[in-house]
Formats: structure tokens, sequence, C-alpha cells
């Protein structure tokens, strides 16, 4: 029994180390403020939501499998959120139930099992009404199939057999073992034993005046015999022992694993109502096949910054199909790089089987999305900025595979034009030519008017748009690349009092 | 030949020793008595010292032993014999328990499974040294007795018995219902595994791998007293295989067979002495069967080594052992050896003495080829401590034993002398010496003669010179190697004056410090 929410037909691996990039891909786009929506302060929800994010699926049945999940949870968030307090709450219940530090003896092991499953019987019950009552409603192949296998699984007749069990296991009649001859003949192969179908016949050897042949009986003060009769027992009850314990393991495992797997979707359910307050446009994005290049959009919105700054931002379209390549340039904080990490978040998103922050968005899958941003000075002075830059992209060249994307933001620009501009067309062109999308936002007239020159056909160049005054729209707009990037606006705005325009926008926008 | 004078070790059982004899004085300054400590190192239940005590009478017998050290050296039957031997020896721990634990039907189960394991040791052993290429007289009778015994009546109803006896009791499968404080023993009607149940029905939860909870419970010989009464119960409700086993315990109180047991003890014997000189051979060392002559004096060993010395450098400092060849030809009689100190002139006498000693013992000696002397006694006159109580003084005392020594060698003796008359002036030396030699020529036995006193080297044909040699260019560095040569006059004066630290290099020592 398995929840499959996430996986259709395996668990999700929570223990496999973070990605390489992990560090660099929350910082370049600002996951922070995702998984901080996400979670709601909730730690464990929010490494829940981490290792989801972050470990992409790069099957595109695999994502609608779980953007069908995430449909139903959106439509029935109630029954979901209650489902989850449910489940955390048996997790917990279970905890609760003393484990003895030296739960050495198998009666004891067997006792604690016994009491887990008790209390398990009922939450397990319980498990199987919510699917049974909510069948009808959940559409989603995987909601389906968890709610189908509960139902199945977990039917009245099952659980009295698990609760007669149960009964039995406290021997109340004693036990019964079956033994062989072993070495010097001691006792071997101590094996629990049925025995059968009438426990009453039981009942006449606890009788004090009825003491049939072959049997043995422990004076009451005979120390060291109980102590033998106890140990006889512990062997005979040893594997039965084990195999419940084992058995509580499991259930317990199923529990937590369904508590994590639904977490994930709790997750986005809060995500969705927090940006659903700011009027924002939602859409299931349109996985494509690894290596059809595509990424066409409407409306798309950068997510985290409107996290942020609490209200809906400018939408942007980009038609990008069959383009491997797109370039950005144009004014400063002009919105260059919230489209940059706009596109980045909504790849991860789509990549996880979430909605994405667009009116419309269709794009292929990666096998892998790196990002490579510039940062700051190495305090250590122990490389220069362009050593370090190079240091960053050869790392990522290791982990690239064809089919892979690349974010680049102003990268290679340490050094002087010429120099920076002829080290990033080389890469850019060595990236194209092995399948790699990639995505760059520069300043280096030379490299985007070279890159516009040679891909005219294969490449996509947007600019930041500027009005005649200098005022920033924030809208980007497909057009060729320009020497310059208005610096002269951002020098006034400093330099000299500002009265028209939102001069706040200037400065805030990305 | 009769049965029970089965022997590995003994071409005639006239020959096997009738008491054990004291340790031979000449042990501990051949350090023999070391190399017997060696060879008899975790195996004292087997008492091999006698053995070693015994030195054989005659070179047929020798060449039974060597023989039968031929054969085990083809390295699969050495093995083969060493599990047969560890298998005997849990033979025997079975039996001990079989008398020592208290409960009767403990005892008599251990008794059981000693005779299982007896059967099968002797059995496939019988097969595997049926298939094997013996050549040993030794090894070939005792692999007919073998053959014979494992078909003979008593063995084969041992065989079956044990067969039988082991089979009713497997087939035993009892019920224990515990209830409160009482235990009611039955016989097992076919009820259900019930923990197998329990798992089926869980089975549909199963994630992945967990935890294995199953308890680990010690294992005792002795039974408690709750265990001992269940056993009794079962005794009663099975009767008959309990029956079987009471008379299987009867009929076979005393199933090992005296030729097992001694051919069990004798053989470690031969693996005590092979696992010795193991490391040796793996060092690159040669061990040879000699020719031992009754009659003939020549002495002759190729690359021969002192043993003692060689097993404690084999370990601490590998590949320094240094091998020497010795030999006395026609009339040559006594070997002289003069030379530095520390140069290995005790150690070749004591080589001398422990190639006759083990070659009488019929073990494979240090060596690439040998010819040895079958000698009568050996007698060792090595310094000893001052004894005050004789109320002699050391030359005294040295006197008396070479008189007493003299007095009992015969033509056929060996006698080993280190370095006597040290205790008085080197002109007495010289008369002492020369009479001692010319009593030892008389005598016409075997010698070898350590001294700082050259002049004794020239003393006859009889005698021969040999010398310790240093390095050419560094003559406080032995070589250890021992060379015929006449006797080096100013080495015998450098020996002097080393042997009362008064060299230049030892004056330089003990001056600064």
């Amino acid at each position: 029994m398995k929840p499959f929410l996430l996986y259709a037909i395996q668990d999700f691996d929570w223990v496999q180390p973070e990605p390489w990039n992990e560090k660099a891909l929350t910082q370049d786009l600002d996951l922070a403020a995702i998984l901080d929506a996400m979670s709601k302060g909730d730690p464990h929800l929010r490494d829940i939501a981490a290792r989801v994010i972050l470990t992409g699926l790069d099957d595109p049945a695999e994502i609608r499998y779980r953007q069908d999940v995430l449909r139903d949870c959106l439509a029935h968030p109630s029954v979901i959120r209650e489902l989850y307090d449910f489940i955390l709450e048996t997790v917990a219940g279970e905890k609760k139930i003393h484990t003895f530090a030296f739960m050495r003896s198998s009666s004891a092991i067997l006792g604690r099992s016994i009491k887990v499953l008790e209390f398990m019987q009922e939450r397990l019950r319980a498990l199987r009404i919510v699917a049974e009552s909510n069948a009808e409603v959940f559409f989603s192949a995987g909601f389906q199939a968890l709610f189908h296998t509960l139902t199945e699984e977990l039917g009245e007749e099952y659980l009295k057999a698990v609760a007669d069990h149960l009964t039995r296991l406290r021997f109340r009649c004693g036990v019964l073992l079956s033994a062989q001859l072993g070495v010097g003949n001691h006792g071997r192969d101590y094996v629990l034993r049925d025995p059968g179908p009438d426990p009453s016949r039981w009942k006449r050897f606890t009788q004090d005046f009825f003491t049939p042949a072959h049997t043995l009986v422990i004076d009451d003060r005979d120390e060291a015999g109980a102590q033998a009769l106890a140990e006889l027992k512990d062997r005979g009850i040893n594997q039965a022992a084990n195999a419940l314990a084992q058995s509580t393991d499991h259930v317990v495992s199923f529990f937590r694993m369904l508590a994590a797997e639904l977490g994930f979707y709790i997750g986005c359910v809060n995500l969705h109502e927090k940006l659903s307050s700011k009027q924002t446009e939602f859409c299931f994005p349109v996985p494509e096949p690894v290596g059809q290049m595509d990424l066409t959009t409407e409306g798309l919105c950068d997510a985290s910054l409107m996290l942020r700054l609490g209200h809906r931002v400018v939408g942007n379209d980009i038609h990008a199909s069959g383009k491997h390549l797109v370039v950005i340039t144009g004014a400063n904080q002009g919105g260059k790089s919230t489209l940059l990490r706009g596109i980045g978040l909504a790849l991860l998103m789509m990549q996880s089987g979430m909605f994405v922050t667009a009116t419309y968005f269709r794009a292929n899958v990666s096998t892998g999305i790196f990002t490579h941003y510039k940062r700051e000075e190495d305090t250590t002075m122990t490389s220069g900025k362009l050593d370090e830059e190079l240091g960053r992209m050869s790392g990522i060249v290791d982990r690239l595979r064809p089919g892979g994307t690349v974010l680049f933001n102003e990268s290679f620009a340490a050094t002087n034009e010429r120099e920076g501009s002829e080290i990033a067309r080389q890469i850019v062109q060595a990236l194209t030519d092995s399948s790699i999308r990639v995505f760059l936002v520069t300043h280096l007239f030379d490299l985007a008017s070279g890159l516009h020159e040679e891909h005219q056909d294969t490449a996509l160049f947007l600019r930041a748009d500027r009005q005649d005054d200098g005022h920033r729209t924030f809208r980007i707009i497909e057009g060729a690349p320009l020497p310059t990037s208005y610096g002269i606006d951002l020098y006034n705005e400093v330099f000299t009092p500002h009265a028209a325009g939102a001069p706040s926008a200037l400065l805030t926008g990305a | 030949m009769h049965m029970s004078c089965i022997s590995v070790l003994f071409a005639q059982a006239s020959d096997t020793p009738a008491a054990v004899q004291p340790e031979p004085s000449f042990f501990v300054d051949l350090n023999l008595d070391q190399v017997v400590a060696g060879l008899t190192a975790g195996r004292t239940e087997y008492q091999l010292k006698e053995y070693y005590r015994a030195p054989l009478p005659d070179a047929p017998a020798i060449r039974y032993r060597q023989q039968v050290f031929q054969d085990l050296e083809r390295s699969d039957l050495r093995d083969r014999m060493k599990d047969f031997t560890d298998e005997m020896t849990h033979t025997r721990q079975r039996l001990k328990l079989a008398t020592e634990l208290r409960h009767t039907y403990q005892r008599e189960r251990w008794q059981l499974a000693a005779a299982t394991g007896y059967r099968d040791a002797v059995e496939s052993l019988a097969v595997d040294l049926g298939r094997a290429d013996l050549r040993s007289p030794g090894l070939v009778s005792f692999r007919r007795f073998l053959i014979d015994y494992t078909a003979g009546e008593a063995f084969r109803g041992l065989s079956t018995d044990t067969d039988l006896c082991d089979g009713e009791l497997a087939g035993i499968q009892y019920c224990l219902q515990i209830t409160g404080n009482r235990i009611h023993v039955t016989p097992y009607q076919g009820q259900a595994d019930y923990g197998a149940a329990v798992q089926d029905t869980f089975a549909r939860f199963k994630q992945g791998v967990v935890k294995d909870y199953r308890v680990a419970f010690p294992r005792y010989p002795e039974m408690n007293h709750i265990e001992a009464g269940v056993l009794d119960l079962v005794a009663e409700i099975y009767p008959d295989q309990f029956a079987a086993l009471d008379r299987f315990s009867t009929n076979h109180s005393d199933f090992l067979h005296p030729s097992i047991a001694r051919f069990d003890r004798e053989l470690q014997f031969y693996l005590a002495y092979l696992d010795y000189i193991e490391p040796m051979k793996q060092a690159g060392l040669s061990f040879c069967y000699p020719v031992v002559d009754e009659h003939r004096k020549d002495v002759r060993a190729e690359a021969t080594f002192d043993i003692a010395l060689a097993r404690k450098l084999t370990v601490t400092h590998p590949g320094t052992v240094v091998c020497n060849d010795l030999s006395l030809t026609g009339s040559e009689r006594i070997i002289v050896i003069s030379g530095p100190n520390n140069g290995g002139k005790t150690t070749f006498a004591r080589t001398f003495g422990q190639l006759h000693y083990l070659a009488e013992l019929g073990v494979p000696i240090p060596g690439r080829a040998a010819r040895l002397f079958l000698f009568d006694q050996l007698f060792t006159h090595f310094e000893q401590a001052e004894a005050p109580e004789t109320l002699r003084g050391k030359l005294q005392d040295d006197l008396f034993r070479i008189h007493t020594i003299l007095d009992s060698a015969t033509e056929r003796s060996i006698i080993i002398m280190n370095e006597l008359f040290t205790s008085t002036t080197l002109h007495d030396a010289v008369f002492l010496g020369t009479k001692i030699i010319q009593a030892v020529v008389e005598l016409d036995l075997l010698c070898v003669y350590v001294t700082f006193v050259d002049e004794l080297a020239a003393l006859g044909d009889t005698t021969v010179s040999m010398v310790s040699t240093v390095e050419p260019h560094n003559p406080t560095t032995r070589t250890h190697k021992i060379i015929r040569r006449p006797a080096d006059g100013n080495a015998h004066a450098i020996a002097i004056a080393e042997r009362f630290g008064l060299t230049y290099p030892r004056l330089k020592e003990r001056l600064t410090s």
C-alpha cells in the first residue's frame, strides 16, 4: 500500500541528496519567497516543498499526473487540509506510545506493537471512510488510485481480522509453541502455533484442580523457574513479535509517506491562496517533451516578486517556439531580471507539476535547470571575478546534459566588453549547438548584436521597454539590441530630483 | 600385524617408548628445549613430549617416519589430515560434555553427537585415503586398517545405530502449551504457523526495508531445570525414541577405536613439526631427509642452520639466517672451531648436535642435503654458571664434567664441547685442551670442539679446523659463516683481547661511556 501521489508507480525518494546547484537556484530564482508562502512557517513543509521543487520531473506524463492531483486539491482544499491534519495527528499519536529504551524481550516488543496497532485500527478505518466519501468527486488518477486502494485494502472484514489477531496475540489463554530437539537435546526452531478454532479447550488447563499428564508446574516461589518460563515463551513468540513489530513499522511508514506527499500539495494550495488574494492569473502549463524547443507564454508574472511586493505585477508575453536562445537586453531596471526569474520559476514549477502564474504557458521540459548569475567580488581575494564566473560555469558544464536549460544574468561582464562578449559568445554557441536552451540577460552590446546577426532564425531577441521620457513600463517586447541601456535616465533620477513619473518604481523595479 | 599395533610413528610396536623419559641433559645446551616447546605449543592434550625424547634405534625406523613425512608434505594430504584431527578434537569435546552435564538425556545426546561426528570423520578419511597416492609403509598399512575397520561389523553397527537414533530424534516435534505457570507438553499435531499468519495479514502494508526486531538468545550447554523438565516430559511422550537413545548410549559407550585415537595422536607429531618449519620454508630455507648411517662416520650437510635460531629470526629479522656447510670425510672425526667471538661458532656447534638428534627422530632437518651418523649417546659440555654448593672451582668443574663424559662415551657417541677451560691461563688451556683432544681421538668418536686455542686445531689428521669469518673490509662485522681453514693465530690474539673487551673500538666505547 503506497500513496503514489507524487509518482504513479514509485515512492518519492526523500533521502536523496540535494541537487548540486540547490543554493544557486534558490538564491537566483528567489525560491525563498515561494517556499515561505507554501510552508506558512512550518519548517517540515518547507523542507518537503523544497525537495520536490528541486527534484524536477522530465516526463510530461508524470507532470500531468501531478497537475491532476493538484487540481483535485485546489477544488477541495478543506478536505485535503482535514486529511493532512488527521494524518499528522496519527503519526504524533504513534510517537506517544512509549518505547522502552531497553526493549529487549520479545514480549515487550510484542506488547508495544499491539498497542500501536490498536491505536491504528481506528485511524485506518477513518482513512477508509474519507476515501469512500470522496471517491466520486476526486477525478485525478492519483486520488482515484489512492482512494481505491484504501477502500479495497481497509475494508471492515479486514479490520475485523486485524482486531482478532490483536486480541489473540495478548495470549489470554496462554501460548502454544512447537519445537524440535537440537544440539544436546535443547529445544530449537520454536514456532508460535495457532491452537485452532476452539480456544475454550484451553480454558480447562487454567483451572487449578485439573492438571493433565505431561504438565510441568512452576512453583510460585520459584523465581528462576519463572524466568526460565518467560524465556521459553519469548523464544516461541520471537518470530511473531518481529513480524508484528515490522508490520507496525510499515503501517506507520505508510502514514508518514502519505503525510509527506500530501504535504507538497498542501504547500501548493497555500501558495495558491496567497497569490489569489493578489488577483493573480494562474494556469496549468502544457509540458512538452525534452528536445522540442518551445517557450510560449502570455501574461507571465514573476511569482516571487508578487509575493514580496504584495500586489500584481506586469505580465509578459514570450513566443519562443523552436528557439534555442532568448536574449534579453534593454534599459536598466526595466524588468529584465524579473522576466528571467519569472521564466526560471515557471520552468521549475512546471517541472514539479505545479501551476504557474501566467494566463498561458507552454514549454518543453529540461533535463536540468541551471542559473549563472553575477555574484559579489570574492572577499577572500583568491580569484578574480572573471575567474570565479568561469569556475562556476565550468561546474555547470560538468553537470549539463543535452536537453538542459541555462539562465544567464549579466554574466562575464567583469572584464572589458570585447573580451566578455567573446567568452560569452563561445559559451552560448557551444551550448546551443549541444541542444541546451539558453536564456541570456546582458548589457554586452557586442555580444548581443553579434548573436543577433548570427542567430536571426533560431533566437528570440527581447528588450526592456522604455518610453521616450525615460519611464519604464516593465514590459519586455521583441526588439533588436540597442547600444545604450539608458543609464542617463537613472543618473538623472539619482542626481537630480524628478517630479513626474513613478520614481519609486524605477528604484524598486528589477 | 595385530590391529592394535597400527602405528604411523613406529615400524615395530616394540619401538614404542615404555615410559616417558626425562628431558635429555643436552636439550638445553642445544636449544632443543625451545624447539620442543615450539612444537608442543597449543597441543598439550596430545602429550607429544615423550616422542621427542625418544630417538629411534635404527635406520629403518627413521626411514619409516621420513616416508610418512614425505606423504604428508604433499599439501592436500596435510590439510586433509588437519581437518581430520580437528574433527577428532570436536569428538573429544563432545564426549567431555557427555560426562559433565547433569541431565541423562543431555549426556546421551552429546554422546550420540560425538559418535556421529566420529563416524563421519572416519568414514570420509577412509574414502579420501583410499583415493590418495600413498607411498609410505606407515600410511599404507594404516589405510589398510582403516578400510577393514570401516567395513567391519563394529563400525557399521555404530554407523547404522547413529543414523537410526539421530533420525528418530530429529523426527520429534512437540508442542508446549504455556498457560500461567504451567507447561503442558503434547505431540505436535500439524497446528498452523501463527506468526506466518500474522505476517500475511499485514503484508499489504509492506513499504521497504525495516529494522529486525528478533532477539538473540544465548546458548549454554547446561539446561535450566525448566528445560530439563520439559525434556523429561518429551521423553515420556516419545518413549520409543528415547529408549533407542538409552540403548545407543549403553551399546556404544566406548566407540572410539584405540587405533584411531592413536593415529590422531601420532598424526600430531607430524603436523606439529610441519607447522613448525613452515615459516622457515616460506622464507626460503631448505629442509631435507638425511641419510642416517649406522656404521660410517662420514658426515655431511649442505646449507644447514640452527633450527631454533632460524625459527626466531624468521619472525624478528627475516632474511638474516646464515647457512653453512659441514663435512667430515674418511678418518676425520673432530671439528675444531676457532675465531672471533660472536662469530657463530657456538651456533654451528649446536647445529651439529641438533641435526644428529633430529635425524634420529625421523623428521626433515635443516639443509639441502645431508648424511649423518646414527649415534648412541649425545654429550654436550657448554659453559655453566659456577655452582657454589659443589665446592669446586670452575676449572675443576669443567674437568669433572668432561671426565664423566669421556667415561660414559663410546666410539658411537657424539660430544660437543663449547669453550672449555676459560677459567685458566692460555698455557694451561693449551695443555688441558690437548689432553682432551687426545682422549677424544682415541675414542674415535665424532666431536665438535669450540675453542679460542688455535693450536688444538692442528693436532692430528682426524681434526678439522673451521673458522668463523669476518667481513674483510669491516673486521668488526661477523658474517656468521664458518669455513674450513687453518686457525688464524692473529685471530686468536684478537679473539682473546675481544674476550676482555680490549680491542681498539671496544676500548673507545668503554672509555667514552
